[in-house]
């Protein structure tokens, strides 16, 4: 155990995610060792990411204002939804720069192990946001994985009766790697979604 | 730091069927993963790189996915070195609601009981890989599913509950009360205060559940089964002491 402060950071950074007792201690020691300035600015940045940074109040993305600057924009086509499960999701999904829709950010999975149930996720605030006649087509883009396909069957199943259409990311083999080493539910997967060549 | 001689590394490894329960997300893109084993039970293994969309393993080893695993042995969590499917319940679970959150009051109950409980491990093994792969064939009721695996998992741990005999004084039924304190049914001379008086229908259930009976389970009405539900889901609590939080989440016809 260390004295005062020195105890403290370390506490403190060992609650992060991804962040042990032992990293904990080497971050602080070199936050201790560092320059001034510059964890001056480390610190001012997470003071100013808890002051200002909120969610936006139509999509849940992060944002600085009541709302988000892709909840703002004209340009963008508000006919196309794309379901998230995080921010990060909609920061993944930009970078592909071949969506012009807006986005719903749930705020996670449905995963009843870790007590997380359709209530704990921004499904109502979906449903509210497609009174919107102008919204035809909902992408979800949730995880590829088993809490993210069982959202999906979760969402597919509340839109089913709205009479938008619901579409779901495509799953399949990675681009650049080599048939044999796919697994099989990806390869199986794969060959479900296949697409037609011609026509 | 010593290399591991490869003599030393086969040593330390071991490879073992398993039935992924539940995993934690890790560092940048680890998995912890918990496995229940015919022969180690309850295992926490670590699987490197698998939220990566590149990854070999990820598919593999999610929940509810029947795997053959190669782990070598850590300090504090054995590491995942490879997987195999065997059978990919999850996969069908996923696509029905009602089955997944059936499927994750399951894992959740294998996982309290086999936190400790290493010696009913292939016991509780058999049972929840039965139960998860009729829960993904999808023909039977899960909510009946669910009951009747939680009862039997109870049983196997040793908490076999009755639902014929009165379990004070052994007198044989049919009773009408349930006192879930003392384990099951009670007849009129040993039932204590606070003891339910379910219908006759929901005890007739909660005895096939147990027996497994399933021609006389899918043959219940639907009220007798949402009563059945409940007894079990309040024994279930009063042995593991603590709430199972999938529970509130499952959907039941």
């Amino acid at each position: 155990m260390y004295e005062g402060a020195v105890q403290e950071l370390i506490d403190e950074l060992g609650r992060l995610p991804g962040v042990g007792p032992k990293s904990a201690q080497r971050i602080a020691f070199h936050i201790l060792e560092a320059d001034p300035e510059d964890m001056k600015r480390l610190s001012d940045a997470i003071r100013a990411v808890k002051e200002r940074v909120k969610f936006c109040s139509i999509c849940f993305n992060v944002s600085e204002q009541e709302t988000c600057a892709i909840c703002r924009d004209p340009r963008r086509d508000e006919t196309v939804l794309c379901v998230v499960e995080e921010s990060k999701d909609v920061m993944a999904v930009e970078r592909t720069r071949s969506f012009r829709g807006r986005y719903h950010v749930l705020g996670g999975s449905i995963n009843p192990i870790a007590g997380i149930g359709p209530d704990q996720l921004h499904i109502r605030e979906l449903l509210n946001r497609l009174s919107d006649d102008r919204i035809e087509e909902i992408i979800i883009a949730t995880d590829p994985n088993l809490e993210g396909e069982a959202t999906a069957t979760y969402l597919a199943r509340m839109l089913k009766t709205i009479g938008i259409k619901v579409t779901r990311l495509a799953s399949g083999l990675p681009v650049g790697g080599d048939l044999e080493y796919a697994d099989e539910v990806t390869l199986g997967r794969a060959f479900e979604g296949r697409r037609s060549l011609i026509g | 730091m010593e290399p591991v001689s490869p003599s030393l590394f086969a040593a330390k490894s071991y490879r073992t069927p398993a039935l992924v329960l539940r995993t934690h997300k890790l560092g940048e893109a680890d998995r912890i993963v918990v496995l229940l084993t015919p022969e180690h039970g309850q295992v926490r293994a670590v699987a490197k790189g698998v939220r990566r969309t590149s990854s070999k393993l990820g598919a593999t080893l999610e929940p509810f996915m029947f795997v053959d695993v190669q782990l070598v042995r850590g300090r504090t969590l054995e590491v995942v070195t490879q997987a195999q499917l065997r059978a990919p319940y999850g996969q069908a679970l996923a696509a029905d609601y009602a089955r997944y959150t059936s499927a994750h009051a399951m894992a959740e109950t294998a996982e309290r009981l086999t936190e400790t409980d290493g010696e009913s491990g292939a016991a509780q093994f058999r049972l929840l890989h039965g139960a998860v792969a009729a829960l993904a064939r999808g023909d039977t009721d899960p909510g009946l599913l669910l009951d009747s695996y939680l009862l039997r998992a109870l049983a196997t741990a040793g908490w076999a509950p009755s639902f014929t005999d009165c379990v004070r004084c052994g007198a044989p039924g049919p009773h009408t009360a349930v006192n879930i304190p003392l384990g099951g049914v009670v007849c009129h001379d040993c039932r204590p205060a606070g003891s339910q008086s379910p219908a006759p229908e929901t005890v007739g259930l909660l005895a096939a559940l147990l027996s497994g009976d399933w021609s006389r389970a899918n043959g219940s009405p639907p009220g007798a089964r949402r009563e059945a539900a409940g007894i079990v889901a309040g024994y279930l609590q009063w042995h593991l002491e603590r709430v199972v939080k999938s529970l509130k989440h499952v959907e039941r016809a």
